[in-house]
């Protein structure tokens, strides 16, 4: 019964499920002002996970495994390196947050919500779909509302949880109409399904706005962007990163698979919505983050906006659309986490998180100002960053599907960004700290962040000027939808 | 035999009223209830869905026992999470809870 095959296409997740054992049950014997340790064991844990699923995880043909409920491919496959890439990053940057970073639990929801997402990627049944949406969603109400003596994060983890509980519900409601209309909850099997049953439109629009509402809400896309900044701004910064890195992957993973798999009968009528969804979200994303003075809410505004940029890709409904949306969040991922990286790193420090406090950082710390402009450039869509060839590569598989005005609303979206991303770094190179001398208030790097920022920039350096393999993985990806 | 519509009309009914208490109520736990008779209204369909569809496949009461455990740990952490509130503001109404906007 039980094949290597099937061993392999959940590898990952025993690994990272036994690397959560472990750390339960080492970190109650840590003394107090070592438990910050256990961010070294779930980074170099995950990243020892990533070696070993690469090189006996790859998968071959794309194959149903476990009755159905997992499909083995690639375009999983390299969402999950992507998602354990993403919390090798945030537990190193977890490690040396002043609240967080020597609680144990912190890692361990972040491990369990991590086992969430790579279940996401690759779910192929509406029943694995649903559980593994909330096995990442739940442990992240917690990180958020994480600090407990902390006002603003405790209100972030109560947003989030009641406005995340009330789309997963209207989404699981959305699901159960097709189990019904269908008959099945295999995604692979709806498709013929739905297209040999007569559906109206009316039925099909609104099954596939219920569960726009529970999938826009994770990838943040107006009108559901609304939580996005005010969890961003209160959760733990690390935690914020990871929420608008990972788990907005996540949720194109599940949007690509089930819209290109289980619906391209209906694919006129969800490529129009999401076009139109997706000029608003870039359109209200950049113009919101104009006005912001906080950093992070900036950031989580942008997030937004790129959400927008992204489901260009989708909206093409192609196969290079769909590599084009892989390459673009693998892009995303790094750069953002970099922006995040470098705001906990001053935030630790200073303690501070308005843009005006930025004044004078070049001069407190050159490196790390020069990691925040990259971050910003390649957010920004400037060659030699990643952000760059992202957006070239949405923008073309737009084009090409034939969606010219929305990759117009798209490049004046770009210019909008350019503005508040350079007005950002204007208060770091520009301006100066009023009344004080810089030098006296140097803001050192810890090891960790040392780390997780020079392999996060470099990987933004990497995937902007030597793109070609990464570009030809999500397309390998991407082939697996078609 | 009770027609598969009068089961679905039920469902669609309770989701509304759920629906209503969440966005009406300004009580966290009141909101959290409206949840609840939210996911009672999916269960109902799932269920009456499997009934009256193909009795040997058994996705439909899988997936309600598996709602069934979700729902339970979302309120948890949900209970849990209004508790911390509670802890330190004194308020459990959604409205005073304001720090965080734009």
């Amino acid at each position: 019964m039980f094949t290597p095959v099937m061993f392999a296409s959940i590898l990952p997740e025993i690994l990272i499920l036994a690397l959560g054992m472990i750390l339960l049950i080492v970190e109650p014997f840590w003394k107090e002002n070592q438990r910050r340790n256990a961010g070294w064991l779930t980074a170099g844990g995950l990243f020892v996970i990533i070696i070993v699923s690469l090189l006996f995880g790859q998968p071959g043909e794309p194959t149903a495994v476990l009755g159905g409920m997992i499909r083995f491919d690639w375009l999983g496959f390299f969402f999950k390196i992507l998602f354990m890439f993403a919390a090798v990053a945030t537990a190193l940057l977890l490690m040396d947050h002043e609240k967080a970073g020597g609680r144990g639990e912190a890692y361990l929801l972040l491990l369990a919500s991590l086992l969430g997402m790579n279940l996401m990627a690759v779910s192929a049944d509406l029943v694995m779909l649903y559980l593994s949406i909330e096995t990442a969603s739940i442990p992240l109400y917690i990180l958020a509302g994480f600090l407990l003596a902390d006002d603003r994060s405790t209100e972030a983890g109560f947003k989030y949880l009641l406005f995340g509980t009330l789309v997963s519900t209207v989404m699981l409601y959305g699901f159960s109409l097709i189990f019904g209309f269908a008959g099945t909850t295999n995604i692979y099997k709806l498709a013929e399904m739905l297209a040999t049953g007569n559906l109206s439109a009316l039925l099909a629009f609104s099954v596939l706005a219920l569960i726009l509402v529970g999938l826009g809400f994770k990838i943040a896309i107006v009108p559901f962007q609304f939580w996005a900044p005010d969890v961003y701004e209160g959760s733990p910064t690390p935690v914020a990163g990871f929420l608008s890195t990972a788990s907005k992957a996540a949720g194109f993973a599940v949007i690509v698979r089930l819209f290109f798999v289980a619906f391209p009968d209906f694919a006129p009528l969800w490529t129009v919505i999401l076009a139109a969804l997706s000029a608003i979200t870039m359109t209200v994303g950049n113009l919101l983050a104009i006005s912001q003075t906080n950093v992070k809410r900036l950031l989580a505004y942008s997030s937004i906006a790129h959400a927008g940029y992204a489901l260009i890709g989708v909206v093409a409904f192609s196969q290079l659309g769909a590599a084009s949306v892989v390459f673009y969040l693998a892009a995303y991922i790094v750069t953002n986490l970099l922006a995040f990286g470098v705001v906990m790193a001053f935030s630790r420090v200073t303690g501070l998180e308005e843009l005006k406090d930025y004044a004078g950082m070049s001069r407190r710390n050159p490196w790390l100002a020069l990691l925040m402009l990259a971050a910003f450039l390649s957010l920004t869509g400037m060659p030699p960053f990643g952000g760059f060839v992202a957006k070239i590569f949405v923008f073309a598989a737009g084009v090409q599907a034939g969606y010219v005005w929305l990759v117009i609303v798209g490049i004046l979206n770009s210019i909008i960004g350019v503005f508040y991303y350079l007005n950002a770094m204007k208060y770091v190179y520009l301006y100066r700290m009023p009344n004080e001398d810089e030098e006296k208030h140097p803001i050192p790097l810890t090891r960790p962040y040392a780390i997780a920022l020079a392999v996060l920039v470099l990987g933004v350096i990497l995937i902007g000027t030597v793109f070609a393999p990464w570009f030809s993985w999500s397309d390998a990806a991407a082939l697996n939808l078609f | 035999m009770i027609p598969l519509s009068w089961y679905l009309i039920l469902a669609a009914g309770l989701f509304s009223i759920g629906l209503f208490g969440v966005l009406a109520r300004r009580n966290a736990v009141a909101i959290l209830l409206g949840v609840e008779l939210m996911l009672n209204a999916v269960n109902i369909n799932l269920v009456a869905f499997w009934r009256y569809g193909d009795v040997a496949q058994m996705a439909g009461q899988v997936f309600a026992i598996i709602v069934f455990a979700v729902a339970a740990a979302e309120v948890a952490v949900g209970l849990a999470l209004v508790i911390s509130v509670y802890r330190r503001r004194n308020t459990v109404v959604a409205e005073e809870l304001d720090l965080l906007k734009w």
